[in-house]
């Protein structure tokens, strides 16, 4: 954290006619409407925490509260796990290929060349579509009758995909859309990184006749840490909260083979007006994005400082 | 992260993609540049056919047929046959997008100014307050707020859904603006002072058009999460507010699908963060990461 700076003495000659009060009122001035704001909002985030620790549902409008118990109920219940697990399987499974992914596109628009050049202006398009509208599209691609993915995929005999009827294809397909929409944010973050990097270590490693795979582990990989780690922190929290993906491909299903917590907590809440559980699957959620944001944002200032020592 | 001007890793390859331009390897490596784009632009090309056909071509062609702009027609409501008000939603769509930016905006501006140039107590946790807005769970404020909004009758209105827009727009302008107002050397408003300039005035006159630019691609990028918001509107409006987002998944439903209609919609309803997203290229990679990257 920069920024911040103590009154420099231009500026305290200049506000010398100000008493000190009004000095140092000044920022909490420029404050006061977002902190109005903010309250606003943080006012239903506690009202919603509260929730919680009530047993409050559409048919049961004055809710007691009732401790731990939505947690217990909620951590002993195998649909909660089921949930988890699903979660996790999408979080980690999406993350992992939008990088991967993601890494690869950027070293190849960093090559300049003029294809590269002519289509790297076309990058951002899949991001800027919104989640929901990606999603539309890719389903009315994948439908049987009208559908072109069957009929592309045909010739290499993969013609016959029942893109959401099995568990396993269900996953594989919203993966799939996530992947489309979200691996340019990945591509375009490394891809800032490589054109920043320095030059030196580079034209060393040139002149040693350093093979493409070395300076890439030893210079390239370590050099872009860091911004690979930002696009992963993105990435993996919003994949963790996925909701628009998964609520218009599958609806969780087939069954319940894609039901994500978020997906879940919708379900309870919404059609079964029970705020109260819902509420906690947020909470634990919550917990869980907060967990891991802060896991990832430590490795991220390690990274940041090893990669600003080399 | 620093940003370093020099562009080393493009000027060199750009060397040696002059020297080997018609390399094998190279050629193969624009192959696979290719394929991840057709991968990439398909679905969009893919959509626009499907939204130019009538509804028997639909089920009998791939890619030969006379297009038509019936779906068009349809969904914008000139002709019967669409019978979902798109266009109101649309409207519904410029309205609290655009309501919801200019709120950011206002509030927003002048904090990321104290948060950029003053220590102050509280700052911090204020600023990551607004951050762990970006990283909360969307339905863990919206429950709440869909008990709150149906009891104040704010459920299905503009100004319902300005208000919880301001989680997607706030933290995004606060934190893209502070880190513009950050690259500002804190001597320009210092010799604005010099000059005789009041404080308030060197903020307005000084710092704010050389933050111009950055300000601009905050408000576009925010503008086009608001628009692209999908779950706020769903839950929190009925046919009233209802947005673009919501909008088009209603051509899906009922006993038989209208695919083409869907796919006009889904193409109308892209438009507009398309072309914003065109205009702000440059100042994309720092907005989608709150100022983390300048890239």
């Amino acid at each position: 954290m920069r920024g911040g700076t103590a009154l420099a003495p231009t500026e305290q000659a200049n506000d010398g006619l100000l008493p000190a009060w009004r000095r140092s009122a000044r920022p909490y001035l420029l404050v006061i409407p977002a902190v109005a704001l903010t309250i606003g909002i943080l006012y239903p985030f506690v009202q919603g925490a509260i929730y919680a620790f009530q047993n409050y549902k559409a048919t049961r409008p004055n809710p007691e509260f009732i401790g731990f118990r939505n947690f217990e109920r909620i951590l002993t219940d195998d649909k909660f796990w089921h949930s988890v697990g699903v979660t996790a399987k999408f979080a980690i499974g999406a993350t992992l290929v939008e990088t991967v992914l993601g890494v690869a596109i950027a070293l190849l628009l960093a090559r300049s060349s003029l294809v590269s050049r002519t289509l790297e202006r076309f990058l951002i398009l899949p991001l800027m579509v919104a989640p929901i509208i990606a999603t539309i599209m890719w389903r009315l691609m994948m439908q049987p009758s009208v559908g072109i993915l069957n009929y592309v995929l045909s010739p290499i005999g993969l013609g016959n995909q029942a893109w959401t009827d099995t568990p396993a294809m269900a996953m594989f397909s919203v993966i799939l859309i996530d992947v489309w929409i979200f691996t340019p944010f990945v591509a375009l973050l490394v891809l800032a990184g490589l054109r920043s990097l320095p030059r030196a270590p580079f034209e060393a490693a040139a002149v040693e006749g350093a093979s493409f795979w070395f300076t890439f582990r030893n210079l390239t990989l370590p050099m872009l840490w860091p911004y690979i780690l930002v696009a992963v922190i993105f990435r993996l929290m919003d994949s963790l909260k996925v909701f628009d993906v998964i609520f218009a491909l599958t609806g969780g299903g087939p069954g319940n083979a894609t039901m994500a917590l978020q997906i879940q907590a919708y379900q309870d809440a919404i059609p079964f007006s029970n705020f109260s559980i819902g509420q906690t699957y947020m909470l634990i959620l919550w917990f869980v994005v907060y967990l891991a944001t802060f896991g990832l944002i430590k490795v991220l200032a390690k990274a940041q400082a090893r990669a600003a020592g080399v | 992260m620093a940003a370093i001007e020099a562009n080393p890793v493009l000027a060199e390859q750009e060397e040696r993609a002059a020297t080997r331009r018609w390399s094998v390897g190279g050629i193969a490596l624009d192959l696979l540049t290719i394929v991840y784009f057709i991968f990439a632009l398909f679905p969009l090309v893919w959509m626009l056919l499907l939204s130019l056909k009538t509804p028997d071509q639909l089920f009998t062609t791939y890619f030969r047929f006379t297009p038509t702009l019936d779906s068009y027609r349809a969904v914008l409501g000139l002709d019967a046959s669409g019978s979902v008000p798109f266009v109101r939603f649309f409207i519904n769509s410029l309205i609290v997008s655009f309501g919801a930016v200019l709120i950011s905006l206002l509030v927003g501006v002048p904090a990321a100014y104290a948060f950029a140039r003053y220590q102050f107590k509280g700052g911090e946790s204020l600023l990551f307050t607004l951050l762990s807005f970006r990283f909360a769970p969307e339905l863990m404020v919206i429950i709440p707020i869909y008990v709150i909004y149906q009891r104040i009758g704010l459920f299905d209105t503009h100004l319902g859904l300005i208000w919880v827009y301001q989680l997607i727009t706030l933290p995004l302008i606060v934190w893209i603006l502070r880190s513009y107002f950050q690259d500002l050397t804190p001597e320009l408003e210092q010799s604005a002072l010099l000059d005789g300039y009041s404080r308030p005035q060197a903020f307005v006159k000084v710092a704010l058009p050389l933050v111009k630019p950055g300000m601009a691609a905050a408000a576009l990028l925010a503008f086009i999460f608001a628009w692209n918001s999908f779950i706020f509107p769903f839950i929190l409006t009925g046919s009233n507010a209802q947005t673009v987002t919501v909008g088009a998944l209603s051509f899906m439903g009922g006993a038989t699908p209208r695919y083409n209609l869907t796919a006009a919609a889904a193409l109308i309803a892209l438009i507009p963060p398309l072309l914003l997203a065109l205009s702000i290229q440059r100042y994309l990679v720092r907005g989608l990461t709150f100022g983390a990257v300048k890239g």
